[in-house]
């Protein structure tokens, strides 16, 4: 089975001749399913751009990138959109919840731009904010949510459409403590159901839930370790399930 | 994604921004209701004109005493009478075969009272012919004929508008109003033809010739002779026999040089009705071009719902909207607006064209309610495509990191 995110040689260059800035260098990473990787750097150290890049938000420069099987490069904007819509799904840092509509319709989206049906659609959507544990705030619009509650119904909203990717760029930046372990533990349980997860964050103690954290220096990978072997924590989950 | 869930984020979209959305929608309103008022407005004014020169007869001619300052007519000093035996002439077989009547034609601006009650109007003092050659019936009573005439007996038909101020709802026919001193007997009450504007055509009487000569004008000039022509096909030749009898009659042989104008109405009425309708045409630009306004007020509203929302539409993207997607749902948002606009427009121009607009009753015409009504979809359309190509045309990227 081919991995989740395959990145070979990757660099982006941003603007021409002596204000040319390059954001990545040449990055090789994978990512297998059900990994948990955090993506670690100070700001200019591109991790923005690699998270833009694995999002197929923005084009590499240079380099080979596939997604769950599929080579991006050569997609154009309206196969990037099917990408983006039905192997991606988005956390953000300012939650980017559509204004003035309620969380069920914000976490229907991505099944309607998928041409779900209403009535499953639905379903589906009020499924993934039971499970984001915000049952009666499902009418509630953005601006009647507190920040961690929005962050849960863009959780929500990521995971709907049953993503091979999860992607969060800074989850709990915006958030105070105790909403912040409230969405990571959101992220830990993501992960026990198997889920491939990568999280942008410039926090040790957020990047230390993750299994594996990379690092980013002046846009190479500079470091490349694991806090646990690979998948403890599932088998850990799916043995208590079993017992 | 089908068209009812773009409707459906369409309409949401809208409804996020009432008091925005309620401007826009106003601009398109005013344009298509303007267009329809206004193209009403012209056509009423064409067709009570219209009527009105209609109401007087269709296949006559009106000759009057005089030249009415046409070039050259100052040379003439020698100015004959238009008389009764001009009349007379006229309605000849042998010279004249086309002309069915020929009535000669005084009025004098007189004041009429009955009971205290006066008023202002002008009597016409003429032969039974008249009434039907001017297309005048009576409603009640009847009207005066031939040997009234012959006796100068002073009976007199009145307008409607003549019943109304003098005698309010009281039967007029049989009682006596006084006209400058003079006793009248009413013996009829015309229909009424209405009033165009400023001019009412109810606001008359008829008496006999005779009548009024004697006791109002005198016995100068006719002030006309009205002419009425076998059949509207007859126009013409009519005409021509009315020149040669009256040339014959008054010694002309200059046709530049005549004491006499022939009036001829079907020509008039083809002459007014060019002018009003261009008059339509007039009013119907003037309210294309507000209706134009109204579609780059939705270019203008949609930019600036394009570049307020650019964040969204990134939002929109990176969660897998399609350009298609977003591209309907702005021009759904944009076309929603000036339907929105369309229909209520109409809806206004319906109400507004039920009232008379400075005596003018506007007649709606079919045609410019669906043309204003189509243009302003098409105006969503067309104006809000820019806007809403430019939202879907916006990079994911770039438009996520836009505040």
């Amino acid at each position: 089975m081919s991995p989740v995110i395959s990145l070979t040689g990757i660099t982006k260059v941003y603007g021409m001749g002596e204000t040319t800035v390059h954001a990545l260098r040449g990055v090789d990473l994978t990512v297998e399913r059900g990994d948990y990787v955090a993506i670690m750097g100070a700001s200019g150290s591109g991790k923005s751009t690699l998270m833009n890049i694995i999002g197929a938000l923005d084009n590499a420069s240079d380099g080979h990138y596939e997604l769950d099987g599929i080579s991006i490069d050569s997609l154009d904007e309206s196969a990037l959109s099917i990408v983006r819509n039905r192997k991606i799904g988005f956390i953000f840092q300012s939650f980017n919840l559509i204004p003035r509509t309620s969380a069920l319709a914000n976490v229907e989206l991505p099944l309607l731009y998928r041409g779900v049906g209403r009535r499953e659609r639905t379903a589906r959507a009020k499924a993934a904010l039971s499970a984001v544990g915000l049952d009666g705030r499902m009418d509630h619009e953005p601006n009647e949510l507190s920040g961690g509650q929005q962050q849960r119904v863009a959780v929500a909203r990521a995971l709907v459409a049953e993503p091979s990717l999860l992607l969060a760029d800074e989850p709990t930046g915006n958030l105070d403590s105790h909403s912040t372990a409230d969405v990571l533990d959101l992220m830990d349980q993501m992960h026990a159901e198997g889920r491939t997860i990568v999280m942008i964050t410039h926090e040790d103690d957020v990047a230390a839930r993750a299994d594996r954290i990379i690092t980013l220096v002046d846009g190479l990978m500079a470091d490349d370790r694991w806090n646990r072997p690979r998948g403890e924590r599932r088998m850990a989950a799916t043995e208590a399930g079993l017992s | 994604m089908n068209l009812f869930e773009t409707l459906r984020i369409g309409l949401r979209g809208i409804g996020a921004n009432r008091l925005r959305s309620g401007l826009t929608v106003l601009g398109i309103l005013i344009g298509v209701a303007a267009v329809i008022i206004l193209v009403a407005v012209g056509s009423g004014t064409t067709q009570s004109v219209t009527a009105n020169l209609e109401s007087l007869g269709t296949n006559t001619l009106t000759v009057r005493h005089g030249t009415f300052g046409r070039p050259g007519s100052e040379a003439r000093t020698q100015f004959k009478d238009l008389t009764v035996a001009d009349a007379k002439a006229l309605m000849n077989v042998d010279v004249a075969p086309d002309v069915k009547s020929a009535s000669p034609v005084v009025s004098a601006q007189s004041t009429c009272s009955y009971e205290g009650t006066t008023h202002d109007t002008a009597i016409t003092g003429t032969w039974p012919s008249y009434f039907e050659a001017s297309n005048s019936k009576v409603s009640s009573g009847s009207y005066f004929v031939n040997d009234d005439v012959l006796n100068a007996r002073r009976n007199i038909v009145i307008g409607q508008t003549v019943v109304d101020e003098l005698f309010g709802t009281v039967d007029p026919i049989g009682k006596q109003i006084v006209c400058d001193d003079t006793p009248f007997t009413v013996v009829g009450v015309l229909e009424s033809k209405g009033s165009s504007g400023f001019n009412d055509a109810d606001d008359t009487a008829i008496a006999p010739l005779t009548t009024v000569q004697n006791h109002l004008t005198g016995y100068g000039s006719m002030d006309s002779v009205l002419v009425q022509s076998a059949s509207s096909e007859v126009m013409d030749a009519a005409q021509s026999e009315v020149y040669a009898v009256l040339d014959q009659r008054h010694s002309i042989a200059d046709s530049t040089s005549r004491d006499y104008q022939v009036l001829n109405q079907a020509t008039l009425l083809s002459a007014v009705e060019e002018t009003t309708q261009l008059l339509t045409v007039l009013l119907g630009a003037v309210a294309a071009i507000s209706l134009l306004v109204g579609g780059i007020g939705i270019t203008n509203i949609m930019l600036v719902t394009v570049t307020e929302r650019t964040r969204e539409i990134g939002i929109r993207k990176a969660i897998g909207a399609s350009k298609g997607a977003i591209l309907g749902q702005f021009l759904v948002e944009a076309t929603v607006l000036s339907v929105i606009g369309g229909v209520a427009g109409v809806l206004l121009a319906l109400v507004v064209t039920r009232f008379d607009v400075m005596g003018i009753t506007p007649v709606i015409i079919p045609a410019s309610v669906v043309a204003a009504f189509g243009v302003s979809v098409a105006i969503g359309l067309f104006f809000g495509s820019y806007p809403a190509n430019r939202a879907a045309s916006l990079r994911p990227i770039e438009a996520l990191r836009h505040e």
